[in-house]
């Protein structure tokens, strides 16, 4: 019970259906506002935040560089405290170590805390073709999942939805899948929590398995932690006799005190909060206390690929923390289904092609959903210089298609400039000729620029994509460069 | 000193008006400006879209027409940026020493033109003279790619005659973006379309910004609109006096049978 991302559109086709979502504009402006706000409130009183930034961007650093040995001490704590550590290459066997889990349990239901990872390998989906359902107990997962959505933001995920849409879903499908949303259902934010808790509760009490993701795995001491606003990912960690967490092998940390930093910079970044509301820690198993059987998978899904791509490893540093979608100028307008990943935004439009490479063209068209403005750099907790990336990531995604048989007519065009601009006398005869168009343009044109040029008038071709919204001036008659000559830098007198 | 204007590709063709308000101020404030005829463009269209290798000869182009000089001024944050965080990027992709040590010579030395006035000449007050009501749009290159901060802010109040307001949320983005304005032209246009809004709000008959391409994407939604903004960039106001008012000041008289 969940949408998909897959056969999604590329970038610029979504983005355009998007754009086109009044409500959707108009959520997304209110609620991007609101937190980008509130966090640059909270992080404006901390005095240091620049070293702490530093600090976060250095814990990660440090666990990255030297991946392997950070895991395998993981591997031996999680052991030493009871867990089973699994490892899984990729979202198939991921899938399969979690399904395997539940069934030996005889589950044929887990209850789940919101994850970026199981929503990455697409565990839902795999566990429901096992007939295994997976209940969503996040709030805002809740109502993605009850509206047979998809999740648009990494942090709160129904993003996209108002109370008014909230209270449509709960009334027409909570009764499906458990307890229904009483008649009496209102859109106040504290009337519809409560209709979801009192929904989510059965789930709690009756589960045998939970499924986690984690924030941070403590090598050296072999804990797992999760951060949370709800309280409802604790019920899931502490109710359930059996636990498995899917963890990207990105979130190693070497030492416990590594935390300090990581955990005084999410909340402030992510929800514009002081401190995190329910931050949970578990290391393995305890005897009497939480859940007996505790499983961890250890996630690749491409993540040594990213980590073998120098300029692109950066971006494993990332705490899902969202600040940079809340900045974003172009996630604001469009939305993060338009990226066509549970990972959107500039994270996502870097993160992706990493991942998985660029063979496809809705992965190639992500490094482009930007305007390189550099907001997301400016805010991003663990420093990861995203807009350095993206340009990285354009070049790889250019380099793909170097052996193509026909280029594309932008490579073409590329190569026609760089040759122009190789030269200067080439780039002299370029401007005389659109010197020449420009003088014909401003004969006919119909258009006069506030300030008195002449407008060129639409242009066909791609030029269109310009000239359909925006004016363009004719270009002058006379180039900087022939101004120069002619007048011998102005000293000849300024006037023609 | 020995100082170039670098006056960008995108001003050689489509604004010469602004080099030429960079020559008139520079050489106000007694600065011997000159212009080498090889240059031609910095390279980021080609670097921002992703093709490195086809920017290494546009790279090679630049670090060649400007070896010798002391400074490299150019009226754009964004080409700045492209010169001193780039051209190391491309430099490097190129395999060739020869050009990784001629970046190294022109990166540190090329500045954006607040910077030069501020930090080199520094002078806040260029003695010019402007009486209109202006609103300053802070490029997202000059601002985050650079950290000019409040240099243009502070040329701009010194200004004799001007009426300065400020731009709501100035800082976020125009959506021009180079390339991004054509590829994703629907998503540029929405941001487009809100910083045009926040320019009326101001009730400014001028908006003024660092960037030239960024003004043709902002002026050419307002003209669009013919909301009655005209887009100048920051040199012109800064060039700008008593005397020249005439010319800058309102729509110069025969510039359009002119084309320019």
């Amino acid at each position: 019970m969940s949408g998909t991302f897959v056969g999604m559109p590329a970038f610029p086709t979504a983005a355009r259906e998007a754009l086109a979502d009044t409500q959707l504009r108009r959520n997304l402006a209110h609620a991007t506002h609101t937190i980008r706000d509130k966090r640059a409130r909270v992080v404006a009183e901390v005095e240091d935040w620049e070293d702490l930034r530093l600090a976060g961007a250095g814990v990660k650093e440090a666990a990255l560089r030297d991946l392997a040995t950070h895991l395998e001490t993981l591997e031996a704590s999680l052991v030493r405290a009871g867990a089973t550590v699994h490892w899984a290459r990729d979202a198939e066997e991921a899938c399969a170590i979690v399904a395997d889990v539940a069934r030996r349990h005889g589950a044929d239901e887990v209850v789940k805390v919101k994850s970026m990872a199981t929503q990455e390998i697409g565990l839902n989906e795999a566990l429901e073709a096992e007939g295994i359902a997976a209940w969503e107990t996040d709030l805002a997962e809740l109502i993605v999942q009850l509206g047979d959505d998809l999740p648009s933001h990494i942090l709160v995920p129904a993003i996209h939805r108002n109370r008014a849409e909230i209270r449509e879903i709960f009334r027409r499908r909570m009764a499906d899948v458990g307890r229904a949303a009483p008649d009496d259902l209102s859109d106040e934010p504290g009337v519809l929590a409560g209709a979801a808790r009192e929904h989510l509760r059965e789930k709690f009490l009756r589960a045998k398995v939970a499924v986690s993701g984690a924030n941070f795995a403590v090598a050296d001491t072999g804990t797992l932690v999760v951060v949370e606003s709800e309280g409802n990912g604790r019920m899931c960690l502490t109710l359930p006799e059996v636990l498995v967490s899917v963890v990207g092998i990105e979130k190693v940390v070497a030492t416990w005190s590594d935390l300090d930093p990581m955990l005084r910079l999410l909340p402030r970044s992510s929800t514009g909060e002081r401190m995190n509301p329910y931050t949970s820690t578990w290391t393995g198993v305890t005897p009497g206390d939480g859940p007996q059987e505790v499983h961890v998978v250890l996630l690749d899904n491409g993540r040594t690929r990213a980590l073998a791509d120098e300029v692109g490893r950066q971006a494993l540093r990332c705490i899902r923390c969202s600040a940079c979608l809340n900045v974003c100028p172009v996630y604001e307008r469009v939305g993060g289904h338009a990226y066509g990943s549970v990972y959107p935004g500039p994270i996502g439009a870097i993160l992706n092609p990493l991942l998985r490479g660029v063979s496809d063209e809705q992965t190639a068209s992500l490094p482009y959903a930007s305007s390189l403005c550099g907001a997301c750099f400016e805010v991003c907790p663990v420093r990861i210089d995203i807009p350095s990336v993206l340009v990285d990531q354009r070049a790889a995604v250019v380099d793909s298609h170097r052996g193509d048989r026909v280029p594309k007519a932008e490579a073409a065009a590329m190569k026609a400039a760089a040759w122009t601009f190789a030269d200067a006398r080439r780039l002299r005869w370029a401007e005389r000729a659109s010197g020449l168009a420009g003088r014909v343009l401003g004969r006919f044109s119909r258009t006069t620029l506030p300030g008195g040029r002449a407008a060129a008038g639409r242009l066909p071709g791609p030029g269109a994509g310009w000239t359909g919204a925006r004016d363009l001036p004719a270009p002058p008659a006379e180039s900087f460069r022939e101004w120069w000559d002619r007048t011998d830098g102005g000293q000849d007198g300024d006037r023609r | 000193m020995k100082v170039a204007l670098q006056v960008t590709c995108v001003n050689d063709a489509m604004f010469p008006d602004t080099g030429k308000a960079v020559v008139r101020l520079l050489r106000r404030l007694g600065v011997d400006v000159d212009f080498p005829g090889a240059q031609t463009c910095c390279g980021q269209p080609m670097v921002n879209t992703g093709y490195l290798d086809e920017a290494v000869p546009v790279v090679r182009t630049f670090v060649d027409a400007f070896a010798g000089y002391d400074a490299i001024v150019t009226p754009s944050g964004s080409c700045a940026g492209s010169a001193r965080h780039q051209h190391s990027i491309v430099a490097e992709r190129s395999g060739d020493p020869a050009l990784v040590a001629a970046v190294a010579e022109t990166a540190p030395r090329t500045y954006e033109l607040t910077e030069f006035l501020v930090d080199v000449l520094g002078v806040t007050d260029v003695g010019a003279y402007f009486p209109h009501r202006v609103t300053y749009h802070p490029t997202c290159h000059s601002l985050r790619m650079l950290g000019v901060g409040d240099r243009p802010r502070r040329l701009l109040e010194a200004v004799r005659g001007i009426e300065l307001v400020e731009l709501p949320q100035a800082t976020e983005c125009c959506g021009f973006g180079g390339t991004f304005a054509l590829k994703n032209a629907d998503t540029s246009v929405a941001m487009g379309a809100d910083k045009a809004r926040h320019v009326r709000d101001t009730g400014a008959e001028v908006l003024v910004a660092g960037d030239n391409s960024c003004l043709m994407h902002i002026g050419g939604m307002l003209s669009r609109q013919r909301a009655g903004v005209r887009v100048m960039h920051l040199a012109e106001i800064l060039a700008a006096t008593e005397v020249s008012e005439g010319e800058t000041g309102g729509p110069a008289v025969g510039a359009r049978a002119a084309g320019a």
